[in-house]
């Protein structure tokens, strides 16, 4: 099971709509052997196209290198489809290389933001990615990470 | 001295688990070469049949992404910091 926190679940989603009609991609990165996706790392989509997308090698090199110094790992992936379902796709699966990570996969194909459509939808959807397998989890949207876990310090003044 | 590579976790079970480990070449293919050596099955993971670099394989030389330095061509020496990223992609 994926749990996110909403301010991280909603910069993603924001994240699919503003690239629409181009993919959107990039990671949420959390302590190592957390399972928290804590900081959201919005990536640029290197191959600016409606049906792929990968990030930039350099951006690349630079976000594992800014990882490793903090002790974290990419707790979730995110891209968007944006006239498929989030659903990933044969070459999705073929080039996942995290197995530790949580796939998401938000599809804008029926969203409506900048169109003022009635229809506006966005659909997310997380899976794990294993040596070619997929399965899906359940998403569950939590206020905030503060509650219902230890928090680190709390400061009243 | 040797040449320092850092391993991804998709890799890491060729390497026992390690995140870095060492080897040596004056070639980033002599260097593949060496590493393969010691840790059978890694050259697989990075090179194609036709002896050329996975195009969804991203190989830095310090930081030079080595497609841009000539590749498996790319020039190492004792001391250089290597590090292998699967490319993060995907498309519908």
């Amino acid at each position: 099971m994926l749990r996110i926190d909403r301010a991280t679940y909603d910069a993603i989603v924001a994240h699919a709509r503003e690239d629409h009609p181009d993919e959107a991609c990039g990671v949420v990165a959390g302590p190592e052997g957390s399972d928290r996706p804590e900081r959201f790392v919005p990536m640029l989509n290197a191959a600016r196209s409606p049906t792929f997308y990968e990030f930039d090698s350099g951006d690349l090199l630079t976000l594992y290198r800014e990882m490793d110094d903090r002790d974290e790992e990419p707790v979730v992936i995110y891209h968007s489809h944006t006239a498929t379902e989030a659903y990933p796709s044969r070459t999705d699966i073929g080039l996942a290389a995290e197995p530790n990570a949580h796939y998401v996969l938000v599809s804008t194909r029926q969203h409506g933001a900048e169109t003022g459509l009635v229809d506006d939808e966005v659909e997310f959807r997380s899976f794990r990615i294993v040596e070619g397998q997929v399965t899906e989890e359940e998403v569950e949207v939590v206020e905030s990470f503060l509650f219902g876990h230890s928090p680190t310090t709390v400061v009243y003044d | 001295m040797a040449i320092e590579v850092r391993i991804p976790t998709i890799l890491r079970t060729h390497t026992g688990g390690s995140k870095t480990v060492e080897g040596s070449g004056d070639t980033l293919g002599a260097l593949v070469d060496d590493l393969d050596a010691k840790h059978p099955g890694l050259k697989n993971r990075l090179v194609t049949d036709e002896g050329t670099l996975h195009r969804f394989v991203n190989v830095y030389v310090n930081d030079e992404d080595v497609r841009f330095t000539g590749a498996l061509d790319t020039q190492v020496k004792d001391g250089d910091s290597v590090t292998i990223l699967p490319a993060v992609a995907g498309g519908c």
